[in-house]
């Protein structure tokens, strides 16, 4: 069997109100359009990754929140309907979609090994969460490839960043031993935004992209510090500096996704391409790839 | 209408009383406490059932659900291998719609939901089956807001308590909610189940102690501290005792009872029973202020303020021109007092005596009458709640005293004035003793026709310097 590699990673951030903006047939909400910048990314991402051949999406979702150990969807094939609880006007998805089981169960056993808390999920009735749905909907909106779906352990909160960083380093290296040990191509996927301040008002046109800014100055400038690192191939720094950059930003990265991808892609020292960068009610949001396809073969 | 709240309960959130009690002596007796709060809300005649749930977190204000039968099966995130939970609830959108109409009209951001699929979380899912197993009581779910502070969680509750006595419903009040809520971050045993830590559990008893003096309002306050001491950051903050406490007049005197404590994968679950008849202990020790009108940072989107303008009470638009109070010799003026409706200062000293003028319950600034004006713009009468009125008439008094140099303690005597002696003595009498009642003075309570504001009660006080 040949080996396995890794070949993209890419921050691909999952507010819902990329999905409404589309249309698409699997939701129920209509819109008027909005947030073209962020969905223009996603256009160029998808369109980079249709050169990329793969087999699998490896993705972490900050939606699925695990407190005790890290969890993956152990079974085949998921269907159902999704509500956003924060958002249900803007995003009710009829989602299906298929799990690579013997890709998930391969990093579980190997996180196992490595002594992190691990579990698979394995009740049929379980409902996949909106951050993965729409994170999987705009890299891969017909479903078509078969999905790696890892919980975000919360450790960040019940312990600390530096603490949540070391568990994450070590899932993604594990990752990336399975996917090499798989045979397969995989893309990597951390479905999380930047800086993370929500506004607490929605306009009465949630898609009025006049009302639509940063929150503030300082998540605008927390956002552009780790862009450029990611543009300049200092992944490395990222790490270094996700303890400040997650408390002063209130980044989702706190889920623990950014920190996993790029142990996934040996923290990468090469630059990545930026996409698209836009804000949602006020979080930052880019999307990002390292395409490590073309850079040292896959990522070692 | 004369709505009220017959119960409050507090209950843990997570699923394993509900799926799998047997598994865990301390989980069965978890079980065996929530059937117990059943049997007892049942017959407590109560016909609501309100739910505040921190499982349930929400962004944009609170979200309150509105779909009169909402029905799916839900899966826990983290205990997915304990079972599933297949749920069909009925629900009372009206509440609903008229709590969400509620907490506009105080200035809160808050919307209904009512959605197929929607995900009803988990803490409310194990309450209303174990609480409400046969749904013949309605119910009603309330979200919790990441970013809502005290007042605004405060005014949440006082909107709730509008709908509850406008429509003279009897609820009962459920937080849906961990004590401690560091869990085990690994896989146990169930048998294994205990308190994640000694700390976490001396916190845990410490505010089951004072909730079982019926202390609730010392509870809120301390809601901060408890967080950071035995609260996984960012997860829930302790507020919903703000909620719980407000939706009890911020009392200190309930009968409280806990019914069963446990550890649940090493978070503290408790069921608690705090009954609205007084037990006659838990003096205050904290005193933060109240409020009746949230006012904080809304118009974000906007970039045009600080504020939301909240319209004043129509008193102030249809009463006595209010007027600057006169200045003269041995006059006490306070701004921190509502200004007068004549030509008269908020007090005068003689000697060493201060005479205060007639109090009432109006708010310095805005005019709002706390607990509500008893009359409308066209003279029709409206509910209103008396114990709000005079907590904020004792209020207004304490400010004139202090401006004066002088303090409660020093008062002499109280003449009351009411103008409902039936409706209201009872209401007015139960604050006084919580207050006014505590310094001694003598107190001489009348029954009057009206007075020049639509308010209900107003106070004339001799104080010593």
């Amino acid at each position: 069997m040949a080996k396995g590699s890794i070949v993209a990673g890419c921050l691909a951030p999952h507010p819902p109100h990329l999905v409404y903006a589309e249309n698409p047939p699997q939701n129920e909400p209509t819109s008027e359009g909005g947030w073209e910048q962020l969905r223009w990314g996603y256009e160029r991402l998808r369109e980079s990754l249709s050169k990329i051949d793969h087999d699998v999406l490896v993705l972490l979702s900050p939606h699925w929140q695990t407190y005790v150990g890290t969890h993956f969807l152990g079974i085949p094939h998921f269907e159902g309907l999704s509500v956003d609880p924060v958002f249900p006007n803007l995003f009710r998805y009829s989602y299906d979609m298929n799990i690579d089981v013997e890709l998930s169960k391969a990093i579980h056993d190997k996180a196992k090994d490595s002594g992190l808390a691990v579990k698979m999920m394995e009740n049929p009735d379980f409902r996949v969460d909106y951050g993965t749905i729409t994170t999987g909907h705009m890299v891969n909106p017909a479903f078509d490839k078969p999905l790696v779906v890892i919980s975000s352990n919360r450790s960040t909160h019940y312990y600390s960043v530096e603490v949540m960083q070391e568990m994450m380093m070590e899932l993604g290296r594990v990752t990336r031993e399975a996917i090499e040990e798989s045979g397969k191509k995989a893309v990597i996927l951390a479905s999380n935004s930047l800086s993370h301040r929500h506004f607490t008002t929605e306009s009465e046109v949630p898609e009025d992209m006049s009302k639509e800014h940063i929150a503030s100055h300082a998540m605008h400038l927390w956002d552009m510090r780790i862009i450029d690192y990611m543009r300049t191939g200092q992944a490395q720094r990222i790490l270094d500096e996700m303890p400040e950059f997650t408390e002063q930003a209130i980044a989702e990265s706190d889920g623990g996704g950014l920190t996993w991808l790029l142990s996934t892609l040996s923290v990468p020292d090469y630059p990545a391409i930026l996409h698209g960068y836009g804000t949602i009610i006020g979080t930052g949001n880019a999307i990002v790839e390292w395409p490590c396809h073309a850079n040292k073969g896959d990522a070692q | 209408m004369n709505g009220s709240l017959v119960g409050s309960y507090v209950v843990p959130v997570h699923p394993h009383p509900l799926l799998v009690p047997e598994q865990n002596e301390g989980w069965s007796r978890l079980r065996a406490a929530f059937d117990e709060a059943r049997d007892a809300i049942k017959e407590s005649g109560a016909d609501l059932l309100i739910i505040y749930s921190t499982t349930w977190p929400s962004i944009i204000g609170h979200q309150i659900q509105a779909d009169p039968n909402p029905q799916w099966t839900l899966v826990d995130q983290d205990f997915h291998d304990l079972g599933s939970m297949e749920y069909s609830f009925n629900i009372d959108a009206e509440f609903a719609e008229a709590w969400n109409e509620a907490n506009h009209n105080r200035g809160l951001q808050s919307r209904t939901v009512a959605y197929h699929g929607f995900p009803i979380d988990v803490g409310s899912v194990v309450a209303l089956k174990l609480l409400n197993p046969d749904n013949s009581i309605p119910a009603v779910i309330v979200s919790s807001n990441v970013y809502a502070n005290r007042s605004e969680t405060t005014v949440l509750a006082k909107a709730c308590l509008d709908v509850i006595k406008g429509t003279g419903r009897k609820a009962v009040a459920v937080t849906a909610m961990s004590m401690s809520n560091r869990m085990f971050t690994e896989f146990i045993d169930p048998s294994e189940d205990r308190i994640h830590s000694l700390k976490d559990d001396e916190w845990n008893r410490k505010v089951l102690e004072f909730l079982e003096e019926g202390r609730l309002e010392d509870v809120a306050q301390l809601s901060r501290t408890i967080h950071q001491q035995i609260r996984v950051q960012k997860v829930v903050t302790f507020k919903p005792m703000w909620w719980l406490s407000a939706m009890n007049d911020n009392r200190n005197n309930l009968t409280g009872r806990v019914l069963a404590y446990e550890a649940l994968h090493g978070a503290g679950g408790a069921v608690i029973q705090l009954n609205p008849t007084s037990s006659g202990k838990g003096d205050k020790e904290y005193d933060e202020d109240d409020v009746e009108y949230y006012k904080g940072e809304r118009n974000v989107l906007d970039g045009g303020g600080d504020s939301i303008e909240i319209e004043a009470p129509s008193s102030s638009s249809t009463g006595p021109a209010l007027w600057e109070p006169p200045e003269g010799k041995g006059a006490v003026n306070s701004d921190a007092a509502p200004k007068p409706v004549g030509m008269y200062p908020h007090a005068r000293q003689v000697g060493d005596l201060l005479y205060l003028s007639g109090v009432g319950p109006r708010q310095p600034g805005t005019n709002a009458i706390p607990g509500g004006p008893i009359r409308d713009d066209e003279g029709n009468p409206i509910e209103y709640d008396i114990k709000a009125q005079t907590r904020a008439v004792v209020e207004n008094i304490a400010r004139i005293l202090e401006e004066a140099g002088s303090s409660m303690d020093k008062i002499v005597d109280v003449t009351s004035f009411l103008v409902d002696m039936d409706r209201d003595f009872a209401g007015y009498n139960e604050v006084w003793a919580e207050t006014l009642g505590h310094y001694g003075p003598t107190r001489t309570t009348l029954a009057i026709r009206a007075l020049p504001t639509p308010i209900a009660v107003e106070m004339k006080v001799i104080a010593k310097i």
